[in-house]
């Protein structure tokens, strides 16, 4: 993808000059520059690593919000449990650790002349560019579900303006009201993420709003962590949550965000007070615009160092990549992240690359006492990413009370680490 | 913290090149069948997944122990007895720590206990 004439007259041309030299070479005098684009649990974590373990590198990061807000842990907010505040993050910590960090859109890459181009019309040189985008939503790809609809009816996927609407709708709802969500097929980020906000959403009906319902309209026939989280909700909400699988005619297919009425495929129609719809989606814009995207709207790396298996010298993280079987999560970008960070640092300063190797722990929140978790363990083998054989899993089903509270504390005291591990705080 | 995660991060890289090469070729001896010895960058980035829980550098931030700075045979049998499913009060650690092979474990122990400087 190329800048057309206006970008490239716009742009700052400061960079130019260098751009004639191979980047080995910039490397070596000490003047490599890496821009990372999105400061989530991908990002931020790549561009802190690679500073760590290659101080002489210049990294930037560039990230539209002052604050970063987490969806790890939007769920307990919706709930009443934490404070909007305490899933919001600034930057100060990376700029302290040497990253230059600039609040601006990325809206375009030249990967031939290896520049990104910024909303505010500045262009960044690099020598490696990571990509930590996220996800966009597939707007139409569900009938009647775009932008304006999101308004109406939030998917709130993005935390964000959109978690503080839902919040809003849930609190102004009246006690006897219905909550429904629709949850798209995989792969989509956060596979637990549906079914614990139901929860977070039960324990807030419990406590204020008792004779209300929640309704899960699915479109998939089994989802993470399933046995664990239906026994939870049997357990703390009684029959309070109803999930309706697929094949039960749980596939929404189309939406009437105005009246908050949705329509399934066998044609049944589920009207709600509160609705919050998850769609389908895919890599934030800007992979695609950088052309790493293939057909399926997501990303498709090489495993041992998630380099774009399309275009060089460009590194992917995170949701918006083909990590499978790792799944869409931010302790998983995270390690995603660290193993860019170290291939980066090892082929700029010429040391050897490290072999990848990546985790996975998601805790999710049933009630305040009752956490549960699934774990993975991920290497390369043979170009492909593989499970450990015999690593990782879900929480034991016969555990007991003492056992859940311990991974509620758990789950409580992981936020605080790899929140800061990657934003100091 | 006492330090900055990005200095004690430093600090691991440069400390653990110096100091665990030779413990790594030291545990053959101890260790059964274990696979190819992690080299220090390898290790670096297995531990780097540790810092998820157990806090940045393996430096607690509340509720999940310490890791930095705990003696090496302390943290070789916790890691062990994880693997083993006989911790009895383990929770995810044992589906976590399957997932690494005895080599791995032994260097894990050693990166670990060296304190940050």
């Amino acid at each position: 993808m190329s800048f057309n004439r206006r970008e490239i007259l716009g742009s700052a041309i400061a960079g130019a000059a260098s751009l004639a030299l191979p980047s080995i070479v910039r490397a070596q005098a000490g003047s490599a520059h890496v821009v990372v684009v999105g400061g989530g649990f991908g990002g931020a974590t790549a561009a802190r690593y690679l500073k760590a373990r290659a101080p002489q590198v210049r990294v930037t990061l560039i990230e539209p919000a002052q604050t970063f807000y987490t969806c790890p842990f939007s769920n307990l907010y919706l709930a009443g449990l934490r404070t909007w505040d305490s899933i919001g993050h600034s930057y100060d910590g990376l700029r302290k650790a040497g990253i230059d960090v600039i609040h601006a859109r990325a809206d375009n890459v030249d990967t031939h002349g290896k520049r990104v181009l910024l909303s505010t019309g500045q262009a960044l040189s690099y020598d490696k560019l990571v990509l930590s985008p996220g996800i966009d939503m597939r707007w139409n790809a569900l009938e009647g579900y775009d932008e304006a609809a999101a308004e109406l009816a939030p998917h709130a996927w993005k935390a964000g303006a959109q978690t503080q609407l839902l919040k809003k709708q849930l609190d102004a709802m009246p006690d006897g009201g219905k909550f429904v969500m629709v949850i798209p097929a995989n792969p989509f980020r956060c596979p637990p993420g549906p079914y614990e906000r139901a929860a977070m959403v039960a324990h807030y009906f419990k406590q204020h709003k008792p004779k209300s319902k929640i309704l899960l309209l699915d479109n998939k026939d089994a989802f993470s962590k399933q046995g664990l989280f239906l026994s939870g909700y049997k357990a703390l909400y009684g029959d309070m949550i109803e999930w309706v699988k697929q094949s039960d005619d749980g596939q929404v297919v189309r939406v009437d965000a105005k009246n908050l009425e949705v329509e399934t495929a066998f044609g049944t129609k589920h009207k709600a007070d509160v609705l919050n719809v998850i769609p389908p989606q895919k890599a934030g814009f800007i992979a695609e615009r950088a052309g790493v995207t293939d057909a399926s709207g997501w990303v498709p790396i090489k495993p041992e160092s998630f380099e774009s298996q399309q275009v060089k010298d460009v590194y992917v993280l995170g949701d918006a990549t083909q990590a499978a079987p790792m799944p869409k999560s931010g302790f998983a970008a995270n390690t995603q992240g660290k193993v860019a960070a170290s291939v980066i640092a090892a082929e700029l300063t010429g040391k050897p690359a490290p072999q990848a190797a990546f985790a996975n722990t998601c805790y999710s929140l049933i009630g305040t006492d009752y956490g549960i978790s699934v774990a993975g363990v991920y290497r390369t083998d043979g170009g492909k990413l593989i499970e450990v054989a015999g690593s990782g899993g879900v929480s034991p089903a016969n555990a007991d009370a003492g056992f859940r509270k311990a991974e509620a504390e758990y789950g409580a005291a992981w936020y605080k680490a790899i929140s800061t591990d990657i934003w100091d705080r | 913290m006492p330090q900055s995660p990005l200095s004690a991060v430093r600090a691991a890289v440069w400390l653990s090149a110096a100091l665990l090469a030779p413990a790594a070729m030291a545990q053959t001896a101890s260790s059964p069948a274990p696979a190819a010895n992690p080299a220090v960058q390898d290790i670096s980035v297995i531990a780097g997944t540790c810092a998820n829980c157990h806090g940045p550098n393996g430096q607690s931030t509340g509720g999940i122990p310490t890791l930095r700075g705990v003696g090496e045979r302390h943290l070789l049998a916790r890691m062990q007895a994880f693997k083993a499913g006989t911790a009895t009060d383990a929770t995810v650690m044992t589906r976590l720590m399957k997932g690494y092979d005895d080599a791995q474990i032994q260097a894990l122990a050693q990166w670990f206990s060296k304190e940050a400087k």
